[in-house]
């Protein structure tokens, strides 16, 4: 028995669901079709009055949800894709981001995108948008990689009392699998060191995890020992494992999946760089898509987003430095 | 489902005079706020722009009124300060944050109508119009699932000018789906900023869109008091009462600016001497005195009470300690220990 990345997300919908009265569900097809990707699947027959089918209408989902969380509920709300969040972009950073900082009522709102590429899905269902949503004030963007974070953040996320971000990898949702779900959660804001190393240090989150750890893999046949560090959530950023790891290892790449214009990765050098100057013993690197729409075909769009192959490429030009 | 014509005024019962009264009575008091903000903001004594509702009272008010100030929900925009005043918001609340004290509901954070107590059920709007909309459907679903919607209603106010946001059309559809106990009301105020309605939109009456989407539409000569009280109480009774959303589009011409900074010199001369251009607050008070709900003696008597009780407002607030930016914790997330 085995449980995959969105076995964790469904479970932990179900859980919270049982828990807690003032959790309800909102999001497109997601009651009787169980969500188009099954994170809901059955959860409509069990608890009919808080699985709610929404009209295709993001602006008004959030907005409904910041109207119930400031009346004491806990909305899950679920954009069918990332992408799609940014017709909701307004209510999420203008309204539910504001608000608590406006009028000292917190706004309890978990919103899950489903986020990343898979082969075939193109500029519209692909996109990471976790850099838009932690440029903003008030919101908390939570990018778990691994099957016990997609489950302990996402429970985590509904107990915190701000709006919450919460971007799933849909390349993770069937392909990651665990024996089981861990049972210990490390605390949302706190990074993993998720492969320990020596010779130089990569800062990732969400799917690039699991390609920067392939790529250590490939050097470690040649002696280096790369060092991987997993966010768990981009905003907080936890710059103190970050440093640490540095310290160890002088060198940094800071991997993302999204668009390389500003962003996560350049977030991670730039405090790098001013925190930790003196223990780099080489020019941080960032690498990140490319600077275009995410292509349709699946050759294109494994060429566009880091592969371990780039990431190798990338590391032995900083490893050279 | 057809847009209803007004029903004439009942003023017969004691139950209705007192409630007509009571709104002209607002919008009084509301006329006097909004005068002293515009001279204070003349005098270069506020803090960032000052929205005005003139012409709007007699609408607004009607809305403020009909609600019930200990269960409703009251989500108002830019042009409301007489529904405000009428659901119970102190003038203390609109000085201070007009003027930035540090001891009013936004404590200098945000500014103008940009204001509001959600704990009280009055959220507080954001400028991006129509954004209310699904907020107070928000509300309204979650005492659903509470099991404590029964008798509550949920109002929201935007102008002609939102009507053509995507957040309204989503929030109003969302709504009707819902059936939730609603009203919308909408001041067809012939501008938005500067921009006439045959630039905002190209159907004939915006009231013909609430057969589209599924609501009640109502309509009403906004300039007119007995006729937009007897509307709006009805509409809000008709949502309270399971009918599902409302929508009640007020006919009216804004009788200001966009803001205090803006002269309106765009309006033509036409359209203000034209029936829409009748200042509600002038016809409401000779409606009630020629029906005999109000003397003239009343009416100065809560003229100089409105102007002692805004006067009083204004000093309290211009004493008020200012934001400290040393002493902000300038903290956007309620949870201790996340920080960015």
């Amino acid at each position: 028995m085995s449980v995959t990345y969105i076995d964790a997300i469904h479970l932990a919908q179900q859980e919270l669901l049982g828990e807690r009265n003032d959790v309800f569900l909102y999001g497109q097809d997601i009651g009787g079709f169980g969500g188009a990707f099954k994170a809901t699947k059955g959860l409509q027959e069990e608890f009919p009055s808080r699985v709610l089918d929404s009209p295709i209408s993001e602006d008004a989902m959030v907005g409904m949800a910041i109207g119930a969380a400031i009346s004491g509920m806990r909305p899950i709300v679920e954009m069918q894709f990332a992408d799609f969040s940014s017709i909701a972009f307004n209510q999420i950073a203008n309204h539910a981001g504001t608000h608590y900082y406006r009028t000292g009522v917190p706004v309890p709102i978990t919103i899950r995108l489903p986020c990343g590429g898979t082969p075939g899905s193109g500029p519209f269902h692909s996109q990471m948008v976790e850099t838009l949503y932690a440029h903003y004030p008030g919101i908390i963007v939570a990018t778990p990689a691994t099957v016990s974070d997609a489950y302990h953040l996402l429970k985590e996320s509904v107990e915190i009392n701000d709006p919450v971000v919460f971007c799933e990898h849909k390349f993770l949702y069937r392909w990651l699998k665990t024996a089981e779900i861990h049972p210990k959660a490390l605390p949302l804001g706190v990074a993993r060191i998720t492969r320990p190393g020596k010779h130089a240090t990569v800062v990732t989150y969400s799917a690039m995890v699991h390609e920067a750890v392939r790529a250590a893999d490939r050097l470690a046949k040649e002696g280096w020992e790369i060092e991987v560090v997993d966010l768990r959530s981009v905003k907080p950023l936890d710059l103190d494992t970050v440093i640490a790891s540095v310290a160890r290892t002088g060198r940094l790449l800071a991997l993302g999946e999204a668009f390389p214009w500003g962003g996560v990765t350049a977030e991670v050098v730039s405090r790098v760089v001013a925190e930790g100057f003196h223990l780099l013993d080489a020019p941080p690197l960032r690498l990140n898509a490319k600077d275009t729409p995410i292509p349709y075909h699946p050759d294109l769009w494994a060429a566009h987003r880091p592969t371990p192959e780039s990431i190798v490429e990338k590391l032995r030009e900083l490893l050279n430095l | 489902m057809e847009p209803l014509s007004a029903p004439a005024p009942v003023v017969s019962s004691g139950r209705d005079a007192d409630l007509i009264r009571r709104t002209l009575k607002v919008m009084i008091i509301s006329r006097t706020l909004e005068s002293k903000l515009s001279s204070l903001y003349k005098a270069g004594k506020i803090v960032g722009g000052v929205y005005l509702g003139t012409g709007q009272e007699a609408f607004s008010a009607s809305l403020g009124c009909s609600l019930d100030q200990d269960k409703d929900i009251f989500a108002p925009l830019i042009r409301d300060q007489a529904g405000r005043t009428g659901f119970g918001e102190p003038l203390i609340e609109a000085t201070r944050t007009y003027l930035g004290s540090a001891l009013g509901p936004m404590r200098g954070r945000d500014g103008n109508i940009h204001r509001g107590r959600p704990a009280d059920r009055r959220p507080a709007m954001i400028s991006h119009l129509g954004t209310s909309v699904s907020v107070v459907a928000g509300m309204l679903i979650a005492r659903r699932m509470k099991g404590e919607l029964g008798g509550v209603v949920g109002a929201t106010c935007v102008g002609d000018g939102a009507t053509s946001t995507g957040s309204f059309h989503e929030g109003l559809n969302l709504a009707a789906v819902e059936q939730l106990p609603m009203v919308v009301l909408v001041a067809d105020n012939q501008f938005a900023y500067s921009t006439p309605r045959e630039r905002q939109f190209a159907c004939e009456n915006l009231v013909d869109r609430a057969k589209g989407y599924g609501v009640t539409g109502w309509q009403v000569d906004a300039t007119n008091l007995l006729e937009c009280l007897s509307v709006v109480h009805e509409a809000v009774e008709a949502a309270r009462s399971g009918g599902g959303p409302q929508m009640v589009v007020g006919k009216l011409l804004r009788l200001c600016g966009h803001g205090e900074h803006d002269d309106a010199s765009y309006m033509a001369s036409e359209l203000k001497d034209s029936k829409l251009g009748r200042d509600c607050l002038e016809f409401g008070i000779q409606q009630v005195i020629e029906n005999g709900i109000v003397s003239e003696n009343e009416i100065d008597l809560w003229g100089k009470k409105a102007a002692e009780a805004v006067q009083k407002a204004v000093a309290t607030a211009q004493t008020d300690p200012r934001p400290d930016p040393y002493r902000d914790d300038w903290r956007a997330f309620s949870s201790k220990g996340i920080n960015s």
